[in-house]
């Protein structure tokens, strides 16, 4: 047969360009739903995490005085008259509260100084400098000014500084933060270590279970699968309940070992590391034990047989044979359960002691509890670029797959 | 060939994991049926007063209701986008597909929080926070990855000879898509429908920051729960939703099979 002509291959090329264009328009809904509910939000959240905006909005002229003064010569006059009106201004507007929120961050009780300050600035008159001394000696300090001054920036590191338990010293050098201040690095080695621990302890039970129904009748395998992914679907929250059931104080394992007289006194089970492992392998334990099933299914049983005859005694034949081909289904559950166990919450929430949560409750503290917005997305940014670092560090390292299309 | 025989030392260990998987589940339900408030064995009696105490209009079947609003509203959207999408991606590749396929994936691979955080400020700003429509919406962006997996796996060994043995006949795309397609990828479809279902009926997280009151679902009420006093009526709407659960699972068992036994006799 002759290659086709010219026009008939335009018209193959403008048919495939029409596939093409009609796949994408039915990818678009979803990519653009995704765009608004999803990629978006995320987005704005990380903005967030460096934003500043509250003082330079509510106080323009004075942000920008603060912030073409050197921040080491005392204050002066000119710089309490620009300050005095805006604030007396921002007070009527009532947008000084949250710059003055804001400030309290970079100064705790900075609060009510700059509040006081506000309230009484309609009634103050030249000299400004002095009339704010009068109200509080501090106002002639230059320290003062500073911290002011470290506010009026519409974008800050200070946030993602302090997730990392760093901060600017007074020369604006990055600095560690004394140690009894240091809070926030532990939240991370304590998700790395516990999502770390979870894999491993997943790995270490899954892949027997996985070898067993690879290798069992299929009434057996089918038993066994069953067992592993009824727990699968049941609502994490109804797990977590039932093992806080059965490990509190009174629970039934203890009231169990009790009668047994194996133990003299309740033994702590929850609400502590333990009570957080065994919840999290119960939960997790299905996403490593069917990818290796799957993996293990594939593996020609002539190739071990093989192995053997050659001479390999059973433990060779399947470090050299066996687990090799088993490898990929076991990393890509392992990436699965650790990119999960990275992102958990609830689970630590609630069967967890206060030494056992992880960044995803830094970031609900930050977020619902203390309306910390900064500090909140801060740390999501810092969860964040952990998963993603993790996912590309695992793909590279051992292959995972991980989800696929 | 029969399979090869699986040492002893195997066999007890997978038995003791099957356990440990299992029985937490099955143990607690009967305390649900408990007379008293201990929530160990041996039960002191047999009653149904915690039941009485659950399936009271406020919290627990507000709850309910609440969740099987937004879950079914998140799957239809989930399923319908997803379906579309999976298809698409299918039938051609187009430039900046693996880059798309990667963001239709993200909301697996990105902690929960992280979307909840994010949800909220936006949602906020849209005036959807506290809204059923949010919590829906919210859902369904969790919910569609599964649809796009599932539907793109049912898919892979699709062939395409029929799409153009169907147009040759005169179908038009619409036809062709519901009358060839759809059918085909039908158990794909449904187990992604499933998969987003369980995700929003399981889903706490974003509810915790984006739901009122008005809008708490089930895990967010047992989250609440939870956290205040573990009392056997909290044992006794866990057990409703163990075996609504497993109810589920079953008749989708039953359907999958049931339609392979079809294809077969075909």
């Amino acid at each position: 047969m002759s290659a086709p002509q010219p026009d008939l291959r335009r018209a193959m090329r403008r048919a495939e360009r029409g596939r093409q264009l009609t796949a994408f328009l039915m990818v678009l809904p979803l990519l653009a739903f995704l765009g608004v509910v999803f990629v978006a939000p995320i987005a704005t959240t990380l903005t967030k995490s460096i934003a500043s905006p509250d003082v330079s909005n509510a106080l323009p002229q004075t942000s920008a005085m603060l912030l073409n003064w050197d921040g080491t010569s005392p204050p002066t006059e000119d710089m309490a008259a620009i300050m005095v009106p805006e604030i007396a201004g921002a007070y009527a507007a009532k947008t000084i509260a949250a710059a003055a929120t804001r400030i309290n961050e970079e100064q705790p009780g900075m609060r009510s100084v700059m509040m006081r300050a506000a309230r009484e600035a309609g009634e103050m008159q030249p000299p400004y400098l002095q009339a704010l001394t009068d109200l509080d000696p501090a106002w002639a300090e230059t320290e003062r000014w500073v911290h002011l001054q470290a506010t009026a920036t519409p974008y800050t590191a200070r946030y993602l500084l302090a997730v990392l338990d760093l901060r600017r010293d007074q020369g604006g050098v990055i600095a560690a933060v004394p140690p009894d201040q240091a809070l926030y690095l532990d939240y991370l080695k304590r998700t790395l270590v516990i999502s770390l621990s979870v894999t491993l302890l997943c790995i270490v039970i899954g892949y027997p279970v996985a070898y067993f129904a690879a290798h069992a009748r299929p009434v057996t395998a089918r038993i066994v699968l069953a067992c592993v992914l009824l727990p699968f679907w049941i609502s994490v929250l109804v797990r977590t309940a039932a093992w806080m059931t059965l490990l509190q104080r009174e629970g039934m394992v203890n009231s169990f070992l009790l009668k047994a007289g194996l133990i003299d006194a309740p033994l702590e089970l929850i609400f502590n590391r333990l009570g957080v492992y065994i919840a999290m392998v119960h939960v997790l334990l299905p996403f490593v034990v069917l990818p290796t099933y799957n993996a293990m299914r594939t593996i020609p049983a002539a190739h071990v047989m093989a192995a053997m005859s050659l001479g390999a005694r059973p433990f060779a034949a399947f470090r050299t044979v066996y687990l090799p081909q088993s490898l990929p289904g076991v990393s890509a559950g392992a990436l699965l359960v650790f990119i999960l166990a990275l992102g958990y919450y609830i689970t630590p929430a609630l069967v967890g002691g206060a030494q056992d949560q992880m960044l995803s409750y830094l970031i609900t503290q930050f977020a619902l509890n203390l309306g910390n917005w900064g500090m909140a997305s801060a740390a999501a940014g810092l969860l964040l670029l952990t998963t993603i670092v993790v996912y590309v560090v695992f793909r590279k390292a051992f292959g995972a797959r991980g989800f696929t299309v | 060939m029969n399979p090869p025989k699986n040492p002893i030392v195997l066999t007890v260990f997978t038995l003791l994991v099957c356990l440990f998987l299992v029985v937490p589940i099955a143990i607690i339900m009967p305390l649900s049926f408990s007379s008293g408030s201990f929530l160990s064995y041996p039960l002191p009696g047999l009653s149904l007063r915690w039941y009485e105490t659950v399936l009271q209009p406020t919290p627990w079947l507000a709850a309910v209701k609440n969740s099987l609003i937004i879950a079914l509203g998140a799957t239809a959207i989930a399923t319908t986008l997803g379906t579309l999408a999976a298809y698409g991606l299918t039938i051609a590749n187009f430039p900046g597909r693996g880059i798309i396929i990667g963001i239709l994936i993200s909301p697996l691979i990105v902690p929960m929080v992280i979307v909840a955080l994010g949800i909220y400020f936006m949602f906020a700003r849209m005036g959807l926070s506290g809204t059923f429509t949010g919590m829906i919406l919210a859902h369904a962006a969790i919910g569609a990855p599964y649809v796009v997996i599932t539907v793109s796996a049912a898919l892979r060994g699709f062939d395409r000879r029929l799409v153009l043995a169907s147009s040759s006949l005169g179908a038009r795309p619409v036809t062709t898509f519901l009358s060839v397609i759809l059918p085909l990828v039908a158990p794909g479809v449904i187990s992604g429908a499933l998969f987003a279902f369980m995700t929003s009926f399981d889903e706490v997280i974003i509810a915790l920051f984006i739901a009122s009151p008005a809008q708490f679902t089930l895990p967010r009420q047992l989250f609440s729960g939870l956290r205040e006093q573990l009392d056997p009526s909290i044992i006794a709407i866990s057990t409703l939703v163990i075996v609504f659960t497993v109810g589920l699972l079953a008749a989708y068992e039953v359907l999958r099979s049931r339609a392979a036994r079809n294809q077969i006799l075909r």
